[in-house]
């Protein structure tokens, strides 16, 4: 579905990305891992065409990234910060994003529902608190049932509640045999979503394997004690943090 | 892209800072043109006024704007839009919403109290400097990643098209005077948009003892009538050419 070749990308003399080469399939949900700065954000943003790479070409589906901008429809994104105009209402907001997307017709409005944001509806931007601009942000993600998920950081700043929610949602969606790419800091909330890790750091590639084979590589059941143990291993460097 | 364009504009219109800015203008408006029973010297005043805010104003706030929307414009580019739609819909939004601020607060007083072509074309002034300082804010936003940065070009900019300039042109003009150099500075103001406004709105007033020295450049050398096609085409120059370059620039922009 997703198909990155020697992907590379610098701003100035930093390097984000280093010959990045990956395939990524519909049913999978994979974990972007790293330390702060390691390059997920830019994989993601490349992927998306907000940032544009320097050698290298990304495939979506058969679209080339660079070329063909109406590969977006596909992708559902959800931004790490999500900020919206100010004195936008939560429907204004909701109602903009349909209104540009008049080739779908059919919505998914389960998690508006759950988020209970539709009783909020006509509270204005401005006086959202960040959990519930991330809830607005994760509604618009899932609003046309696209076959692509970008999740950046999801569940951070979210109640408990509603990151159960959210959780339930990514795996109906991966049972579907939707494509999830998250990104996210706090592994437990991965637990039983993720079946694949790819784990950048200073912009390479150390590791893309599922977790099954990394559970039995290294003994461990749960999802962080099983990546910590990775890293370790693979990693030599003292100071990581996954 | 109208989609985008309505729903900025939806947020616009409820912005603070529009509707005080179209209040004090109101204001200012209504107490200078009520100064005087001489209605060119309430004009003149008002113009003067104008071309110090306006520049100012719309360069900070559509700076300010640009930037502060940088996510929800990353969002918008998630969808399948192209990029070109959405930082245009974004200009036409500021510069739509800054144009009607401008339009209403010195607009209809005029309307009211002096309505005539002088007014019209202090209106018409006010309105192209409002695009072609959106213009250049945009030109700002998209040239630099960061926002304190980009802000302080801003404010530089607008200082130095309505303060620094004139300065030079003085020096310019004093240390050559004795060369014919009418024409060379014509050519010098098309490079300021606010004089070229000043321009073109005495040129309206007929008032050659207030014009000063380039106003009466300009009508002796070019009469009235062409002079103001010409300050014209300038501003109009003003406001597309950083509009394309922007559009250029934010092609290969990473975000």
């Amino acid at each position: 579905m997703i198909s990155i070749d020697t992907l590379t990308k610098s701003f100035g003399k930093f390097t984000a990305l280093k010959n990045i080469s990956l395939q990524m399939q519909a049913g999978q949900a994979i974990s972007l891992l790293g330390p702060n700065g390691s390059g997920k954000t830019t994989l993601i943003k490349s992927i998306l065409g907000l940032v544009i790479p320097e050698k290298g070409t990304i495939t979506i589906n058969g679209h080339v990234v660079k070329t063909d901008w109406n590969y977006r429809a596909q992708i559902g994104y959800m931004p790490q910060i999500g900020r919206y105009p100010e004195n936008m209402t939560i429907e204004q907001v909701i109602r903009m994003i349909k209104e540009l997307r008049k080739d779908v017709k059919k919505y998914d409005e389960e998690l508006i529902e759950g988020f209970g944001l539709d009783r909020i509806k006509t509270k204005t931007m401005r006086n959202l608190s960040g959990g519930t601009r991330q809830k607005v942000s994760a509604c618009l993600a899932f609003l046309f049932s696209p076959d692509i998920y970008i999740l950046d950081e999801p569940t951070a700043g979210l109640d408990p509640v509603s990151s159960e929610l959210l959780k339930d949602k990514m795996l109906k969606e991966r049972s579907a045999g939707k494509l999830i790419l998250i990104t996210s800091h706090v592994l437990s909330d991965l637990e039983g979503i993720a079946s694949h890790i790819i784990y950048l750091q200073d912009g390479d590639l150390m590791f893309y394997k599922s977790v099954e084979e990394l559970q039995i590589a290294t003994g461990e059941e749960k999802l962080n004690k099983v990546v910590a143990e990775v890293i370790k291993k693979t990693i030599p460097q003292t100071a990581v943090n996954p | 892209m109208k989609t985008i364009v309505k729903y900025v504009l939806l947020d616009l219109f409820r912005n603070r800072i529009i509707l005080v800015y179209s209040l004090i203008l109101a204001v200012l408006s209504i107490s200078l043109l009520g100064l005087d029973n001489n209605p060119t010297k309430g004009l003149l005043s008002l113009l003067n006024v104008s071309l110090l805010f306006v520049p100012i104003i719309t360069i900070l706030f559509a700076t300010i704007y640009f930037f502060n929307s940088v996510e929800f414009t990353e969002l918008l580019l998630s969808q399948p839009i192209k990029r070109n739609t959405v930082l245009l819909s974004q200009y036409i939004g500021v510069a739509f919403s800054l144009a009607t601020a401008f339009g209403i607060g010195v607009g209809l007083p005029l309307l009211f109290l002096v309505s005539g072509t002088a007014s019209l074309v202090l209106v018409i002034t006010g309105i192209l400097l409002t695009l072609v300082f959106c213009s250049i804010a945009l030109l700002i936003f998209v040239s630099f990643k960061d926002k304190t940065k980009g802000i302080g070009i801003a404010i530089a900019a607008a200082l130095f098209f309505s303060l620094l300039f004139d300065g030079l042109l003085l020096a310019f003009i004093y240390s050559f005077s004795d060369y014919p150099i009418d024409q060379a500075v014509i050519a010098i103001l098309a490079f300021n948009p606010i004089d070229l406004g000043r321009v073109l709105m005495l040129l309206q007033l007929d008032t050659s003892a207030l014009m000063g020295y380039s106003g009466a450049l300009f009508k002796k050398f070019l009469g009235s009538a062409s002079g103001s096609i010409f300050s014209i085409v300038c501003m109009l120059f003003w406001v597309f050419v950083p509009l394309l370059l922007s559009v250029r620039t934010f092609k290969k922009k990473d975000l």
